[in-house]
């Protein structure tokens, strides 16, 4: 049986096919669920193996880029470990999803809402809530353009285990600077080896502006928490599962490397 | 009740990017210097709130701990006086009208209850911009007025400001008036249609007038305002209907014609003489479609939203894309891509030379820019095709021409509503936002228009439309409403008059949810308020459509039903306010007969002297703002979302080359490999010269760029766009009907069928100093759409590798006039490019090639000609090339280097091919103009002989490039060298 994904979406989300598309070719059997058949009980949580947290503009943006989508994730699907008053009543909570170790993906818009949800980095040397933040690109515009991703070895992330050379898949956001709370943060996070990606030029190493498309604090791309099962990065791997989706398909170069990850992920995600 | 105010500050050592953005822009406004803007969020919070609760809401909602501080202040009957802001600071708030909707606001209070904060009871959003620089009064409301603050839903203060909150209920205006046509001569009509913008000719007022003598009773407003939206040039395109006698002025010769209609005699003859069977449906929808595969259809539609965009840029090209995929949603289809062709002033213009009331070119630049990447993004929808051209012509009148292509199972698009059918409206609540849009954009602009319709402006907002969408989508699968349209111009009015028009309809007004208190019925009838579609539901199935709306937070209202009286009857609380007859409505439109000519420019057509030199000349080409690389607005839109994108706008090795076309592979489902491609054409530069020529040579260019990347030509649909000037002026007229010959010619020479179009007249602008008028060059644009049977044989522009031969197709005329090379000279001559007989046979031949994976690179040479399609390859490619002019296929009087190498006749390629297809290549290509040229040079050099064999051109590849890649948009200076 493949593993059953859940795509969730809410008013905004834009990429939900995409990352179901990819889903479906890495093997596994997403479905697009919006979040009122959650909170009305006609599906469970618990019935998946897997939660995508894709792109878009969830809520428009009000209150900042994936504010309110982190309220839905703690308050309204129970991401919080300890419940606080007002929590949702559902039997099985967004925290027992992630505590049980089933793989979390967050793709831009999911990425901040992890992020601002503090679900990522998650709890860190005895400090918690949100600890990181992503803000307004250094270009100070949206920026649609292809990057590399350099998956960091040693991370704990399920997602971006072993994977034979960089990601290469595009960006489209204005809010991607990845940017610590203060310098015991960053330290910390790399520490523990928590950034699983990290922007590159075409040969692999650390670069500045526009293989570094946001201006990204150590040219964070994506971080996961300490288990590893949560993963969040900006850019868009379920955007380059195709061969002729690569920009230079036409000179002759392998594509589809965004695959990998949502690979890597469906197949932890059959063990539950 | 308590009331807070929250500030939200960014740290002070954050970068302010919302500030640094606005200190960009306000510098397009002719301000002094302004040294930063500092941005701060304001919350209003009102309820039973505690200081403690109060707290919570800032750190779990407003507040980011990463970046930002909050102070929270509560807020008593004497203003407090605020923090400080430092010496050399002005302070400007800015809010919301009493009663404009807040979504943020709303989005807050429903977060707030989500985190179990109960007690907050009602809120509202502002902005605080903190202005460093030396600015008097006046100058910070002007910076306010132009930049901070939409008087249409916002205002501003000088220091703290206090919204008002919203409280109880939304209640409706009750004035309905009579307006006294009978009493009125013609004067008197003429200064109605006029003052109420109502944008009737005498004529028009005086059929109305004469319906109503014989009803022996005067209109009401809201029957006036209906029957002026309904008989709007927006809606119903008088002008391509009109009866037109023609003279046309030529070679000292006068020939005289009567023409029964342009879209009948013209367009649309076209179309239904080439008969195609794949043109599923063609100027009948809201959108033009053509077959995809067995299952799944396209459908394309290109509208243009120039006026609003002069008045108020972001907003105006915001909903000019809203619109257009409202339009695709109104034909039942998913939208997978957005196209924009935007025509702008130079970039350089200086303050004191613009016209009274007229916006810098830049600040239109990056408003439309802005509201277009805002919408498409938003709605995740990839921006995948465009063009941007600038001319002083388009000062006072930019255009915008937004485009949209969408995706559907085949017959699942209903379109005949029924009697009893609820007459359902989804989506957005009714303001007074975009009053009047049909008319004014029926309108010529002058310098006060700005202030005296203020409202025509409207609003978007692209999540809202978003969901309705998705609710929409649903509700199409499972086949739950017989028709369906959207509200675009005339907003009610029009749509419910529409799809009413054979059967009746009744409407009671006071059911529509409105976003604030007092609009009049004929407001809300009219309201342009964006994000709405008209539905004709079944009774019977209006309970699930309420359950998937309900689910997807999508507003859904009946507001009447569909009747079999074939009358347009519209009630306000048992009152009724309007009672037309469906076939006044629709056909008591009088005919308009007009008068147009069309007489020759006096061309020049002596050359100037050759230029032996033309490095300088190639590098002044790709500096010229046409032709420049436009990556910076490219970046902007997210042209990969939905993933189909395999030709993207920049291509090439490093990823900034020019595509001639987009290539989109939409459905994985049914055909895994079969794609689209959209491209487009327009040289308006042609059009002063010959509008014919203009039309032909926009064809050739849409079906080049297209047929370039792997489209079929024999499955390729086009779309025409005409913005001109006002048609009530036969000179005007004379260059419509010109272009309207062109497109007919055209379209039958390349078997090729229009499917849509749009026109956008009375593009003016009356300078009130001097009293003179400023037309738009007449601009017609041609999309198109055609089949790719294989992405993968997909091609791409830039250069593949070194030794590989370069070929030239097609045959290169003295065809000098408006070109691209004369422009830079600064002198104009020749005549401008005419159809080639050529043409069909070698889009066939190349496609055909192409699909056999014979061509590595292939390029269309438009403007700029072959050197600029050279030096295009090379730049996409980082490679050289060796060519020579000798052997380029030429009529025999074209001997000058300068001539070959920058003519822009049509029907022109350049491929490159591997040597060892070579021979196959040129078996292939025989009896088309075709020859071998040069090669691709692993030295990034451009280096090019003239037909004497003397190098007219050398340079390196990274000269090129950085040419290319100026973006200033200045106007071209006179060469000088």
């Amino acid at each position: 049986m493949p593993p059953r994904i859940l795509i969730l979406t809410v008013s905004g989300t834009n990429r939900d096919r995409d990352a179901a598309l990819a889903c479906e070719l890495a093997g596994g059997k997403p479905e697009v669920v919006h979040i009122s058949e959650l909170l009305s009980g006609a599906r469970r949580l618990s019935s998946y193996q897997m939660l995508v947290l894709p792109g878009g503009f969830s809520y428009g943006d009000d209150l900042g880029a994936g504010r309110i989508l982190a309220t839905d994730l703690l308050y309204s699907l129970g991401g919080r470990a300890q419940p606080a008053e007002g929590a949702s009543a559902l039997a099985d909570t967004l925290a027992e999803f992630a505590e049980s170790g089933k793989p979390i993906l967050g793709i831009c818009n999911g990425f901040q809402a992890l992020v601002k949800a503090g679900l990522l980095p998650g709890p860190i040397d005895g400090r918690n809530g949100q600890l990181v933040t992503l803000v307004g690109n250094a270009s100070n515009r949206f920026e649609c353009r292809w990057v590399y991703l350099r998956a960091e070895p040693g991370s704990p992330c399920i997602f971006t285990r072993s994977l034979d050379g960089p990601i290469y898949c595009p960006v489209a956001h204005g809010e991607g600077r990845f940017i610590p709370l203060d310098e015991a943060i960053l330290a910390a996070i790399e520490r523990h080896k928590l950034v699983a990606v990290r922007y590159v030029d075409a040969n692999g190493d650390l670069a500045g502006y526009p293989w570094n498309p946001n201006g990204s604090v150590a040219n964070i791309a994506g971080i996961c928490n300490e288990k590893g099962n949560i993963f969040g990065l900006m850019p868009h791997p379920e955007d380059h599962v195709f061969p002729w989706q690569h920009p230079r398909w036409a000179r002759g170069e392998e594509g589809a490397s965004g695959l990998a990850l949502f690979r890597n992920g469906i197949a932890y995600a059959a063990q539950f | 009740m308590r009331l807070y105010r929250v500030q939200v500050d960014l740290k002070p050592d954050q970068i302010d990017w919302r500030g640094q953005a606005l200190c960009q822009e306000a510098s397009t406004l002719g301000l002094p210097p302004i040294e930063s803007i500092r941005v701060s969020d304001l919350y209003f919070l009102a309820g039973e709130l505690t200081l403690a609760e109060c707290h919570r809401l800032c750190q779990e909602l407003l507040c980011d701990p990463v970046v930002s501080t909050y102070s929270i202040a509560e807020l008593t009957e004497s203003l407090s006086s605020g923090p400080s802001v430092g010496h050399g600071a002005q302070v400007i708030e800015v809010c919301l009208h009493p009663g404009v909707t807040d979504a943020e606001a709303e989005s807050l209070i429903a977060a707030a209850r989500t985190i179990g904060v109960l007690s907050l009871s009602a809120a509202a959003t502002g902005t605080r911009y903190v202005v460093h620089g030396a600015l008097r009064e006046q100058e910070l409301r002007t910076l306010a007025e132009r930049l901070l603050c939409n008087p249409v839903i916002q205002r501003y203060s000088l220091g703290q400001i206090v919204p008002e909150l919203p409280l109880g209920q939304v209640g409706h205006g009750e004035k309905v008036e009579f307006i006294p046509l009978s009493a009125m001569g013609d004067d008197e009509l003429e200064r109605l249609s006029r003052e109420r913008v109502l944008a009737l000719s005498l004529g028009e007022m005086r059929a109305i007038a004469a319906h109503f003598a014989r009803l022996g009773r005067d209109p009401t407003d809201v029957e006036l305002e209906t029957l002026a939206q309904t008989w709007s040039e927006h809606c119903v395109h008088k002008t391509f209907k009109a009866l037109i006698d023609y003279e046309e002025h030529k070679a000292g010769r006068v020939e005289r014609e009567r023409i029964d209609g342009l879209l009948r005699t013209y367009i649309a003859a076209a179309t239904y003489r080439l008969d195609r069977p794949w043109v599923r449906s063609a100027f009948t929808d809201n959108a033009g479609i053509i077959d995809f595969d067995e299952e799944t259809e396209v459908s394309f539609k290109v509208e243009t939203h120039n006026h609003p965009s002069a008045l108020e840029p972001f907003g105006g090209a915001n909903t000019g894309v809203g619109g257009v995929v409202r339009d695709i949603i109104g034909v039942s289809a998913r939208p997978i891509a957005v196209t924009d062709v935007l025509c702008f002033g130079y970039q350089n213009w200086r303050f004191e030379d613009l016209p009274p009331g007229v916006l810098h070119p830049r600040r239109v630049f990056l408003g439309v820019v802005a509201g277009i990447e805002d919408y498409g993004n938003k709605m995740g929808i990839p921006t995948v095709n465009g063009a941007i051209l600038f001319d002083d012509g388009y000062l006072a009148n930019p255009l915008v021409y937004c485009g949209c292509v969408g995706i559907a199972p085949k017959g699942r698009h209903r379109r005949r509503a029924q009697p009893g059918d609820a007459i359902v409206m989804l989506g957005g609540r009714i303001g007074r936002d975009g009053l009047h849009g049909a008319t004014f954009s029926s309108a010529e602009l002058a310098a006060d228009t700005g202030a005296r319709v203020g409202s025509v402006v409207q609003i978007g907002n692209p999540i809202t439309e978003k969901k309705l969408l998705e609710a929409i989508m649903i509700a199409r699968d499972e086949g739950l409403y017989n028709a369906i349209t959207d509200c675009g111009a005339g907003g009610l009015s029009s749509a419910v008059g529409e799809m009413g028009k054979e059967i009746g309809a009744r409407v009671e007004l006071e059911k529509a949810p409105l976003k604030y208190p007092g609009l009049d019925p004929w407001e809300i009838w009219l309201s342009e308020a964006q994000e709405r579609m008209v539905l004709a539901v079944p009774q019977e199935k209006l309970p699930r459509l309420e359950s998937i709306c309900r689910a997807l937070d999508v507003e859904m209202t009946v507001i009447g039903e569909f009747t079999a009286d074939k009358s347009l009857r519209v009630f306000h609380k048992g009152r009724l306010v309007a009672d037309l007859d469906m076939a006044f409505l629709h056909d008591g439109l009088p005919r308009r007969h007009l008068k147009a000519i069309w007489r020759e420019p006096a061309l020049r057509l002596e050359a100037p002297p050759e230029r032996k030199e033309l490095s300088h000349i190639v590098l002044a080409l790709l500096r010229c703002p046409n032709i420049a690389s436009k990556e910076c607005v490219i970046r902007r839109y997210d042209h990969e979302v939905q993933g189909a994108t395999a030709v993207k706008p920049l291509t090439g090795v490093a990823n900034d080359g020019p595509a001639d076309a987009a290539v989109l592979r939409p459905s994985y489902a049914a055909h895994p490999h079969r794609a689209i491609a959209i491209g487009c054409g327009l040289n308006p530069r042609y059009g002063l010269l010959d509008p014919y020529c203009m039309a032909v040579s926009a064809i050739d260019e849409a079906l080049r760029n297209v047929v370039a990347v792997g489209a079929d030509p024999e499955q390729t649909a086009i779309l025409d766009n005409f913005c001109w000037g006002n048609p009530d002026l036969p000179d005007r007229l004379g260059a419509l009907v010109r272009a309207a010959k062109g497109c007919y010619d055209a379209a039958l020479a390349y078997g090729t069928p229009f499917i849509s179009g749009k026109d956008s007249l009375n593009n003016e602008y009356t300078d009130p100093a001097s009293g003179q008028r400023i037309s738009i060059p007449p601009t017609l644009l041609i999309s198109s759409i055609g089949i790719v049977p294989d992405v993968r044989q997909a091609v791409t522009m830039d250069l593949k590798g070194a030794e590989n031969l370069l070929y030239v197709i097609g045959t290169t005329r003295d065809e000098m006039g408006g070109s691209h090379y004369g422009l830079v000279l600064g002198q104009d001559w020749g005549r401008p490019p005419a159809l080639c007989p050529d043409g069909p046979e070698i889009l066939r031949r190349l496609h055909r090639a192409i699909m056999a994976g014979l061509i590595r690179a292939c390029h269309d040479c438009s403007e700029g000609g072959i050197g600029v399609a050279a030096a295009e390859m090379c730049i996409g490619g980082r490679l050289g090339l060796e060519m020579r002019l000798g052997d380029v296929p030429r009529s025999p009087d074209v001997q000058r280097a300068d001539i070959i190498l920058f003519s822009e006749s049509n029907s022109r390629f350049l491929v490159e091919v591997a040597p060892e297809h070579a021979e196959q290549v040129e078996a292939h290509f025989a009896g088309v103009p075709f020859a071998c040229v040069g090669r691709v040079s692993a030295e990034p050099t451009l280096k090019i002989w003239g037909p004497d064999g003397t190098v007219v051109v050398e340079l390196p590849v990274h000269e090129l490039v950085k040419a290319w890649q100026d973006q200033s948009y200045e106007r071209p200076r006179p060469f000088t060298a």
